[in-house]
């Protein structure tokens, strides 16, 4: 009966503390310790390179050393619950938020966070972006009941940190500078076309966009965006979704949207 | 009418040339000049994002070269059942990109919901052979076409191991009808860590059945008792001594669509391409095998 053995073999495959499972060997030895360690070495070595690779801002920041420990950390107590490694990791924001180890960069897990949302929104569904003349048809009077489709990979990301600068930063993005960690950004991902962009939203423009993804119609999201934030402006903010591409489509309230 | 419902599946279709593991980062190359490569493989698990910059470039590549689809994540050789919608993930793929050949591993990389990430091994008795023949079927059935089985590279065996390696994968070849992927870097790399001879594997391997090579590199380490313990790390040139054993094979079984897989350190393109290059040399030199329709006409 293979499956106990297979058990086991999985267990300790994640745990060092439990011995070399009971029914291998090797032609060298009964109790072949070195070679299970490759297997070991080789999940845990393969989830870290892909966490690497999926957060190089979050490592940028901590160093290669301090992000191998605690992405070994992360592996151990969270293995993947999918076999897309693509979305492995979506949580190491939340992960890092109780790592003791980071607690004295309070806005890292934020910048993990960014990073999970950026990969979403390159492997996310393509779609095209409604063009501005499709606005410019729509009657002012009746444009506060209209409701839009945001674009598939439209993510965004909210901060009690400059999260949006010092991603840029450590991504390459623009020069290293000074920073005061306690300015808030949201942050708005966008892949219209095949690259994915990165962008600080204005006053308000967060709880504007989340309102919109729940079905509100533009009035309803701009009174959102307004107690959000006074400075909400909507007419910067619609400008600025149409020329990122942040809408697919708009329906008018009248039709037959829930 | 199970011949029937053969005969109407999909069957792998490569260039007998060599291919390379697709990188992005080689994307402007593999389209710039005219490259000694008739193929490319993908991870399957890469492209199971609904779009974006992998599929579009999955597409533009396919329209210039063929494509081999290779799962590393489907745990054929797990004693659980397979993950249904990990199998839903595959056919959208297929569907999609339509590629000229499918594969996986005698391997199994998930447990429960916790998935794994490495091609793990497993015992071969008459009870895992019927549990891999079951997952093979249903994959070639849901795909509705035949998959490519790949031969593991292994680090230790298992005492209840009761059929050698290559007879096991010919019973499953055999008894489903799936094609084999024979990775010559794996048969001496399990070769060495089981103090074997690859030359005696192969002479059981079912090599008729054979649609598909890989090649790759390995590390060099050594056990707890100083004997050679060979990590298939796919992070180096391939090894003289696998080429050689390629050619042997190639010698047996006439030109076969031939990979070279880099996952690790991945090389700037022109390096792999010369790797291409030199299967390439050895396919041109290989006598072609009767039952081949499609064979390219021999340069030399």
């Amino acid at each position: 009966m293979f499956a106990p053995i297979q058990a086991e073999f999985a267990c300790a495959l994640l745990d060092p503390d439990r011995p070399v499972p009971q029914g291998l060997r090797a032609y060298t030895s009964q109790r072949p310790t070195r070679r299970f360690a490759v297997y070991r070495n080789n999940v845990v070595a393969g989830l870290v390179n892909a966490l690497r690779a999926k957060f190089p801002a979050t490592m940028r920041i901590v160093g290669d050393d301090f992000f191998a420990a605690m992405a070994r950390v992360f592996v151990m107590t969270r293995p993947p619950r999918t076999r897309i490694l693509h979305t492995y990791g979506d949580d190491l924001g939340d992960f890092i938020e109780e790592f003791a180890p980071a607690a004295e960069l309070p806005y890292l897990a934020d910048v993990a966070r960014l990073e999970a949302v950026r990969t979403r929104a390159y492997h996310a569904a393509d779609a095209e972006s409604l063009p501005a003349a499709a606005f410019s048809a729509v009657d002012p009077h009746t444009i506060g009941s209209l409701r839009v489709t945001l674009h598939p990979s439209l993510g965004i990301v909210r901060s009690r940190h400059p999260v949006v600068t010092i991603w840029m930063m450590n991504a390459g993005e623009v020069e290293f500078g000074p920073v005061n960690e306690n300015e808030r950004e949201d942050a708005l991902v966008l892949r219209p076309g095949m690259q994915v962009a990165v962008r600080k939203l204005p006053a308000g423009g967060a709880a504007f966009l989340l309102a919109l993804a729940s079905g509100a119609t533009l009035a309803e999201a701009a009174s959102c965006a307004a107690t959000d934030d006074p400075d909400f402006d909507l007419t910067a903010n619609l400008a600025g979704m149409i020329l990122s591409g942040a809408m697919t489509a708009c329906t008018p309230a009248e039709g037959s949207m829930p | 009418m199970q011949n029937d419902l053969s005969m109407m599946r999909r069957v792998t279709s490569l260039p007998q040339a060599a291919g390379i593991g697709f990188k992005p980062q080689h994307f402007d190359d593999l389209l710039a000049t005219d490259q000694p490569i008739g193929f490319i493989e993908v991870h399957a698990e890469n492209y199971m994002g609904a779009g974006g910059p992998p599929h579009a470039m999955l597409s533009a590549l396919h329209e210039r070269f063929a494509l081999s689809v290779h799962g590393v994540a489907m745990s054929i050789g797990s004693m659980q059942p397979l993950d249904r919608d990990h199998l839903a993930c595959l056919k959208i793929l297929c569907d999609r990109h339509q590629p000229e050949s499918v594969s996986e591993h005698l391997a199994w990389s998930s447990h429960g919901d916790v998935y794994l990430n490495d091609l793990l091994p497993l015992p071969y008795t008459e009870e895992t052979l019927e549990q891999v023949i079951a997952h093979v079927d249903q994959v070639q059935t849901a795909l509705d076409r035949e998959i490519l089985l790949e031969n593991p590279s292994t680090y230790l065996q298992f005492a209840d191991s009761t059929i050698p390696e290559a007879q096991f994968l010919s019973e499953i070849a055999r008894r489903t009808g799936c094609g084999l992927l024979l990775d010559v870097n794996n048969v001496f790399v399990q070769a060495r860590n089981h103090g074997t001879s690859p030359e005696g594997y192969l002479s059981d391997f079912p090599l008729a059945r054979v649609k598909q090579i890989h090649l790759a590199g390995h590390d060099v380490q050594s056990d707890e008792t100083g004997a050679p313990l060979l990590i298939d790390a796919h992070g180096s040139p391939v090894a003289a001594a696998v080429w050689r054993l390629y050619e042997r094979v190639i010698t047996v079984t006439g030109p076969l669509p031939t990979l070279i897989e880099w996952d690790n350190d991945v090389p700037d393109f022109a390096t792999l391409a010369d790797e291409a290059r030199a299967a390439g040399r050895i396919l041109a030199r290989a006598p072609q095998r009767q039952a081949a329709s499609h064979v390219r006409p021999d340069p030399g």
